[in-house]
């Protein structure tokens, strides 16, 4: 059977298929989504397999989940390319591009140690999204450090 | 940021060249006054000590007839019982007008502005920014060589860890052109991040090992801090190549300046001092000045 055969059979009836994931990031998209061990419903997970537009590509797919835009814009840092598929009935009925919103309160980490956000102050962080030569960076709201997406350590 | 009345002053990221020139403007003009803040009341939070910054600050405000509260070194105070920089903000926006805040901690001083209803000058967020100090550069350049467009400035020495350089190139990619060339040890050249996110493109720069001065307009120095390195030996060497003597001195233009942040800690021999190229008492001079222009904006437009 061809692999895209395989990967139709493993459809869900309701939920989101998170598609175009970044090859090998799938295990950090369980774990923005909360998946762990004793985690009630049906997931399917896909690495590493062909994608026609990025060579390789991931998959997950949730039963049942439907995603907060906090959830969404973690997946955008860790794989800007990433589709968020609603799935009714198993039919997609909204596709959509993840994208990096502009300001990101409460998702990342600053690399930082000397940063207001890491000391017992509590202060919650805040970056903003910086277009650079090399693609998009997170600047901190605070100590202004200038983060790249690929080093970004998520909270 | 437009208007400079009510605004904080945070980063020199913040600031354009409108708002750089008004500061500059304004602080080649103003003459002390004791009217003109009178009645207003400056905080001035030192949670880590800074005496040459602190009593420019505290100068600024009293020869324009404004009061000064607040502390320096958290020795003694409900910070040290644990009170937290939220609390002492909230509490301290109450009895001021405007707070000048210096702290340890990278980023505290935009917290501080955000959770302030009055405008608050960062004097210093551990090794983040200090922007006064970098006015007052710009200034002390503006008065001397006339101009800030058109320049070759020369900086010297740590431009590693020297936040004062990093600010200084940073805003001088508002002027037009101007050209930097970075006199460093391989060790303690500017970091690539600077270079490559805030320089690139926007001024022309070089990097050079060499002492070389003779077409500069104006040379600044850095401290080169034993701590930075690895061992003794390699700092008593590198250090010993970028002193500031009357033989380097000799590759001067006459019009050139000299300037340093202070203090020094012998990169600048003090025989220098004599010679008219060197202006860094001038510019330590300038911060009064400079201080009294940013309090006055920020307090009345
Ligand atoms: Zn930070």
């Amino acid at each position: 059977m061809e692999e895209k055969e395989e990967l139709k059979v493993s459809k869900i009836a309701e939920g989101t298929v998170i598609d175009h994931i970044r090859a090998g990031r799938a295990p950090l998209v369980l774990k923005i989504l909360g998946i762990e061990a004793g985690f009630p419903d049906s997931v399917i997970v896909a690495m590493n397999v062909r994608s026609t537009r990025y060579g390789k590509k991931d998959i997950v797919k949730v039963e049942g989940q439907f995603l907060d835009e906090e959830k969404i814009n973690k997946i955008a840092l860790i794989s800007p390319q990433a589709t968020i598929n609603i799935i009714r009935s198993y039919k997609v009925v909204k596709k959509d591009q993840v994208e990096l919103p502009k300001r990101l309160v409460g998702i990342v980490k600053c690399p930082n140690r000397n940063c207001i956000t890491n000391s017992p102050e509590g202060v919650e962080t805040i970056f903003h999204t910086e277009a650079s030569a090399g693609g998009p960076r997170l600047r901190c709201h605070y100590c202004e450090e200038s983060v790249e997406l690929a080093e970004v350590e998520l909270l | 940021m437009t208007a400079w009345r009510g605004a904080d002053l945070i980063s020199i990221r913040d600031l354009g060249r409108e708002e750089i020139e008004k500061v500059l403007d304004r602080a080649q003009t103003i003459r002390p006054d004791s009217s003109l803040l009178r009645g207003r009341v400056m905080a001035s939070l030192f949670f880590e000590p800074s005496t040459r910054t602190q009593l420019s600050f505290a100068t600024a405000m009293e020869r324009l007839g404004g009061s000064v509260i607040g502390f320096s070194g958290v020795e003694g105070t409900s910070i040290q019982k644990g009170e937290s920089l939220y609390d002492t903000i909230k509490m301290v926006e109450r009895y001021a007008d405007v707070i000048v805040i210096r702290h340890p901690l990278e980023g505290s001083a935009r917290f501080a502005a955000d959770v302030a209803q009055i405008p608050v000058i960062n004097a210093g967020d551990g090794a983040n920014q200090h922007p006064s100090q970098t006015l007052l550069d710009l200034f002390t350049i503006r008065r001397f060589c006339g101009r800030l467009d058109g320049l070759s400035i020369g900086m010297v020495g740590d431009l590693k860890y020297g936040r004062t350089v990093h600010s200084l190139a940073t805003a001088l990619t508002h002027f037009e052109g101007v050209k930097l060339r970075l006199i460093s040890p391989p060790l303690l050249r500017m970091p690539p991040r600077i270079l490559e996110e805030e320089l690139r493109g926007k001024i022309e720069f070089e990097e050079t090992e060499e002492l070389e001065l003779s077409d500069l307009d104006v040379v600044y120095m850095t401290r080169i801090q034993r701590e930075r390195f690895p061992d003794v030996e390699e700092y008593e060497r590198v250090k010993g190549a970028y002193i500031l003597d009357l033989e380097a001195c000799r590759q001067l233009k006459p019009e050139a300046i000299i300037l340093h942040p202070l203090p020094r800690v012998g990169e600048i021999d003090p025989e220098v001092d004599r010679l008219p190229q060197a202006k860094y008492f001038e510019q330590a001079a300038s911060g009064v000045p400079v201080r009294m222009a940013l309090l006055s904006l920020i307090l009345l437009g």
